[in-house]
């Protein structure tokens, strides 16, 4: 039997570069609304999830305001907010890890396997959900920091601190479904996606300036770190003060996991896919 | 022979650490007609039909759906396949008519004929009355419906059922047969594996048996069948110590000798026509005044087209000496 003959369905179905470059998009989409109706259906996920950074933000304001804002120089809740809200986002994209192990354990995961679609929409479908889900908690903390005394000096730049944020959050997303496809267990996932998130988090100018940690090596990672470049840079644009180099470097932070992390997980996904 | 044979697999090996799932198979199935795969637990069956839908690489063979090399050229092969595995592949939080117009979409179907092809599809499988109902609310049946459904959306020309009627009450199998033979009365090929004799012989044109990874047999259902009995009579005797006495009686009812049990008083006999022979035995027994505990008359079962290909009963798969890990969950 000669299996080399090509059939005429199969030149047919050639499709263009550029066609092929919209349905990435097309199929990503569709299952990004996928994920965002399985949260709209577990509301109280969702709830919860949202009501916990509010309970920290609360927490940190009126526990450790007093004592902090000797350090920050002003009004903790102007430094700590876009802060928290970095952390919120953090925290968040380790639901990508766990939704993406539970996708694969699933047996949904043959079906969009077994379909000629985009090969990356299963996993940017994910993160993309779970980005807009982070972005959906931050609006409300803003809200709640704004009922505390939390202030834009100017919208337009505190704005752009926002979607800064988000895109950070979305880079991270990535490095989370990485992590997720080299987990691939459930419940390991619960623990693996949060742990690199500890140190990240807290080694960071998030809650306390850097320059009050009294080890050197420490100081230096924290300040040097993505997530105390970010940080500041939001912190910045939401208090009013825009730096162009800050920026760029945090630009290229984001840039930068996106490149890395994205092929590694699409890579990965086709390997754990097709054991 | 691509024109002729449109799912090739041929000398397909594939092990799962020190497991062989598939030990050297070849089959052809024929452009517009039903192959019925037929094996025991752990045959391979899944195993054949996740490398032939480009879920799994096979570690050495060749394999051809519709002409097209499944191992250089997957993105196309699922263009045109429609699979329905083992384990139903919905998803549980969305209605039965969102996953269908999901599953469109992923085709690039445009919208609005999406729309239309669901609400088609759940006429079809008779699903219009739960159609908004998450699926996690279905039962068993209507899962494997709307699977099929999802498997049926973009009309594949050629589709893989992976046991689709397993774990159906037997008026649901009835009913899932009639709509397997619509699937493919307008010309579609179709592979279908079964653990049912019963169902190859309804449904496959030509069927292929494969055990522990290799094909053992293949032809058609008749040809399966040519060196076996038409009826299986299974007697239990009251006193399983007349079991040899029962049997010896009953040796000029059959052509082949009396499969006994004696530990149990199991007596199984191969005839030409049950419902005439069923008295016979009933006659010959009261004669010698042997007690019946119990009768059965079956048609041939997996095990009897074992028992005359091999001469060996099916191995129970957890008796094998091998180790089974969590499978399926390959993904
Ligand atoms: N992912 C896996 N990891 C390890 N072993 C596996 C895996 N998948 C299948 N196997 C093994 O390969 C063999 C063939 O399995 P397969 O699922 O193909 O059988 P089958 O004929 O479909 O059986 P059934 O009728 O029970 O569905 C079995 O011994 C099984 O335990
Ligand atoms: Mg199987």
């Amino acid at each position: 039997m000669n299996l080399n003959t090509v059939s005429v369905a199969a030149s047919a179905s050639e499709s263009s570069i550029f066609q092929r470059f919209i349905w990435n998009f097309a199929d990503t989409f569709v299952v990004m609304r996928r994920n965002l109706y399985a949260y709209q259906r577990q509301p109280e996920l969702v709830v919860f999830a949202t009501i916990q950074p509010v309970i920290f933000l609360l927490l940190f304001t009126y526990v450790f305001g007093g004592a902090i804002s000797f350090s920050t120089g002003g009004d903790y809740i102007n430094f700590l907010l876009p802060g928290i809200i970095i952390q919120t986002i953090l925290f968040a994209s380790a639901n990508t890890t766990v939704g993406l192990t539970v996708d694969l354990s699933r047996g949904i995961i043959d079906r969009f396997r077994s379909l000629p679609m985009s090969r990356a929409a299963v996993l940017a479908g994910r993160t993309s959900a779970d980005t807009l889900r982070g972005l959906f908690t931050v609006l409300i903390m803003i809200v709640a920091g704004y009922i505390i005394g939390f202030r834009f000096e100017d919208w337009g730049s505190g704005l752009l601190g926002l979607a800064l944020a988000v895109a950070f959050g979305y880079a991270v997303t990535w490095i989370s479904a990485t992590i997720g496809l080299f987990v691939k267990d459930p419940e390991a996932a619960q623990v693996a996606g949060f742990i690199w998130l500890f140190p990240l988090t807290f080694a960071s100018s998030i809650f306390v300036p850097t320059r009050t940690m009294t080890a050197d090596w420490l100081r230096t990672f924290a300040e040097n770190q993505p997530v105390s470049v970010v940080a500041n840079t939001v912190r910045d644009l939401m208090t009013g003060t825009v730096n162009p180099d800050e920026i760029i470097i945090s630009l290229l932070w984001i840039a930068g996991i996106v490149a890395i992390f994205l092929p590694m997980a699409v890579w990965r996904y086709a390997r754990v896919a097709s054991r | 022979m691509t024109a002729k044979h449109s799912i090739i697999a041929e000398n397909v090996v594939k092990h799962f650490g020190d497991i062989k799932a598939l030990d050297g198979v070849s089959i052809a199935g024929e452009t517009g007609k039903v192959l019925g795969l037929l094996g025991p637990n752990g045959a391979g069956k899944t195993t054949l039909v996740r490398i032939l839908t480009t879920l799994l690489k096979p570690d050495s063979g060749a394999v051809s759906v519709g002409g097209i090399d499944v191992l250089r050229r997957k993105q196309q092969v699922r263009e045109i396949i429609g699979l329905a595995g083992q384990n139903t592949a919905i998803d549980e939080i969305l209605t039965g008519r969102e996953n269908l117009e999901m599953v469109s979409r992923l085709y690039h179907i445009p919208r609005p004929a999406a729309k239309r092809r669901a609400q088609e599809l759940l006429k079809q499988f008779a699903l219009t009355d739960a159609a908004d109902r998450p699926a996690k609310t279905y039962s068993g049946g209507m899962r494997r419906r709307l699977d099929l459904a999802a498997s049926i959306v973009a009309r594949p020309s050629i589709l893989f059922l992976d046991e689709p009627t397993t774990g159906l009450d037997p008026r649901t199998r009835i009913i899932m047969w009639d709509t397997i033979r619509e699937l493919v009365s307008d010309g579609a090929t179709l592979l279908l594996t079964t653990q049912y004799l019963e169902e190859a012989d309804v449904l496959a044109d030509q069927i292929v048996v494969i055990d522990q990874g290799r094909v053992i047999a293949e032809g058609t259902a008749d040809e399966l069948k040519a060196n076996m009995a038409a009826d299986f009579i299974d007697i239990t005797v009251a006193n399983p110590q007349e079991t040899d006495k029962a049997s010896q009686l009953l040796r000029s009812l059959s052509d082949k000798s009396p499969q006994t049990n004696e530990q149990r008083g199991h007596i199984s006999l191969a005839v030409e026509s049950g419902a005439q022979s069923i008295a016979e035995v009933v006659r010959l027994l009261d004669a010698e005044s042997v007690q019946i505990a119990e009768l059965n008359l079956r048609r041939p079962s997996l095990n009897d087209v074992f028992l005359s290909i091999t001469g060996e009963e099916i191995v129970e798969e957890e008796a094998k000496p091998k180790r089974r890990f969590g499978r399926r969950r390959s993904a």
